[in-house]
């Protein structure tokens, strides 16, 4: 590997009680790859996808982003420096049109929260840039309606997104291709392909051909510790992951 | 528009009637109309239930009152007092209730106001538990002053023709939407890289200035000030205003406030035990109206 990393997860620790959750892990995901997470349940994905965002505090051992150590910044410092993150269950805002969201995440952006007198854009105000997202992920004809009335693959590709119309450099993908249809499956996995190499990607996921097409490397996490780390086929061949994890499914193959 | 059209509707109904009574039934409207918009800004807006309100018009109440007894009545010296107390005071109980909140925040924004109120019960030279009479009128210039039911009334429609205009801009500001993406989802909003907090207690400050200038005008329509301005049953009254007219919009606290003073004109005309009414009102409006009066007048509520 010869760029640096843009997240290197060095000796990572947590326990909850006398669980330990996760277990010395250490990771790196350079500029323009996508690194796979997988596991079964329980694993600790989440967990570690919490400590790498901030919104819990590691017991020990340290998280660089962009060579500097981020582990005592909270959550929306970290995000300001470009890790974004959609959610296993799509977070929004229930009030709010999806125009409404991407202006929310272009507020953010511009760092312009405190404007509070002059008034802040409108469905119609929407950039070339913003339209553009919608359009890519089909949600354009439904920028003025509330989230209430979108179907659960409409709220995820949503949320994607508002990680997009940030400025963010590392995105981290809960399972977002949980709960989509066939075609919403096929489409998200396109989206995803055409943004590998534009930002350094996490993606935590079951679906094992979706990971396989698209990861560059691997990670396999059981019981809170890497078991094994490399490249698809490395991960297909391991003897370790096959009796720990993938076991059945590979040889159905 | 609906709002102003509301506020307009009152104004025109001073030189209608033309009457000292209901000129200052539209003045006790006004003047709880600023308290419960302000209220619902931190209740509908920013998604807190505070039932401590009446600490905010009570320090306008007790600026008003106090600085008159010192001899200082001008209202450009009572006004900016009062905000300025209420400012301090209201970002100090924001920043520690703010982190807080649902059943906690009712109740640390509750224990703010009774010290207060209790604060203001112990104030022996200021009456104590009884209060005392407003010495002299807030005055304006030329001679006039708020003793004068129609100066009052007209001061206190500006005052909140003024409240409902500042938080209509700042609603509809990129500040707004932080705060109602705050209400919605906080959590989503801090990995967004916004900070609910510092927005939060923005809002909860301009709330608790707003709610001061209801108080001036409070003190100068009953030419009294007294503790119970500042007790929890008047932050529950403030409360009943917002519920009952909607939570999270602008003109519905006015409405509820408007509804509120009528019925308590009319009820305490059959019994004493009025507010035994409101509660039955209450019921009403939870069981058979979603979005409270608003529901009534608007198909969505917006």
């Amino acid at each position: 590997m010869s760029a640096k990393p843009i997240l290197e997860v060095v000796d990572l620790v947590k326990s909850f009680g006398a669980l330990v959750v996760t277990d010395r892990v250490s990771l790196n995901i350079v500029p323009g790859e996508l690194h796979a997470l997988i596991g079964p349940n329980g694993a600790g994905k989440s967990t570690l996808i919490n400590q790498i965002t901030g919104e819990l505090e590691a017991d020990s051992g340290s998280i660089y982003y962009e060579q500097s150590l981020i582990n005592p910044k909270n959550v929306s410092t970290r995000a300001r420096l470009g890790i974004s993150r959609a959610y296993q269950v799509p977070q929004l805002f229930p009030s709010m049109t999806v125009a409404e969201h991407l202006i929310v995440a272009d507020i953010a952006a511009s760092r312009s929260g405190f404007q509070m007198w002059k008034k802040s854009a409108g469905l119609n105000d929407l950039s070339l840039h913003q339209k553009g997202l919608l359009e890519q992920v089909g949600l354009s004809h439904l920028a003025s309606k509330t989230t209430a009335s979108l179907a659960h693959g409409e709220k995820r590709q949503l949320e994607l997104v508002l990680c997009l119309a940030s400025q963010a450099k590392l995105l981290i993908l809960d399972e977002p291709l949980a709960g989509l249809g066939p075609s919403e499956s096929e489409q998200m996995i396109a989206l995803l392909s055409s943004l590998k190499t534009k930002y350094g990607i996490l993606l935590v996921e079951h679906d094992m051909d979706a990971v396989f097409s698209l990861a560059d490397r691997v990670s396999v996490l059981v019981n809170g510790a890497i078991i094994a780390s490399g490249t698809v086929q490395m991960i297909k061949n391991d003897p370790l992951v096959k009796s720990a994890y993938l076991g059945d499914e590979i040889n159905a193959h | 528009m609906w709002t102003f059209g509301a506020i307009f509707l009152l104004a025109i109904l001073i030189p209608l009637f033309d009457h000292v009574y209901y000129t200052k039934l539209v003045t006790r409207i006004s003047v709880f109309a600023i308290a419960a918009v302000s209220l619902d800004l931190v209740v509908g807006f920013v998604g807190r239930v505070s039932l401590g309100h009446a600490a905010f018009f009570g320090i306008g109440v007790y600026s008003a009152g106090i600085l008159a007894n010192l001899g200082i009545t001008q209202i450009w010296i009572v006004m900016p007092v009062a905000i300025t107390l209420a400012a301090v005071i209201g970002c100090f109980i924001g920043a520690i209730s703010l982190r807080t909140s649902g059943l906690y925040f009712i109740f640390i924004t509750l224990a703010f106001s009774q010290m207060l109120f209790f604060t203001a019960q112990g104030l022996r030279m200021y009456g104590g538990d009884d209060g005392f009479t407003l010495p002299a009128a807030t005055k304006w210039f030329w001679g006039f002053d708020l003793s004068q039911p129609r100066v009052l009334a007209y001061t206190m429609i500006a005052a909140l023709i003024g409240v409902v205009y500042i938080a209509q801009r700042v609603m509809g500001s990129n500040f707004g939407k932080v705060i109602l993406a705050s209400r919605d989802n906080p959590r989503k909003v801090n990995s967004m890289g916004l900070m609910p907090y510092p927005y939060q207690l923005t809002l909860f400050t301009i709330s608790a200035c707003m709610c001061a200038v209801g108080g001036v005008g409070y003190a100068n329509l009953n030419e009294y000030v007294s503790p119970a301005s500042i007790s929890w049953i008047q932050s529950g009254e403030f409360l009943f205003m917002v519920i009952l007219g909607s939570a999270g919009t602008i003109l519905g606290p006015i409405l509820g406030a408007a509804a509120f003073v009528c019925m308590e004109q009319v009820f305490s005309t059959w019994t004493e035990y009025w507010m035994f009414c409101l509660g039955i009102i209450l019921m009403l409006r939870v069981l058979f109206l979603k979005r409270g009066l608003m529901g009534l007048i608007t198909k969505n509520g917006q």
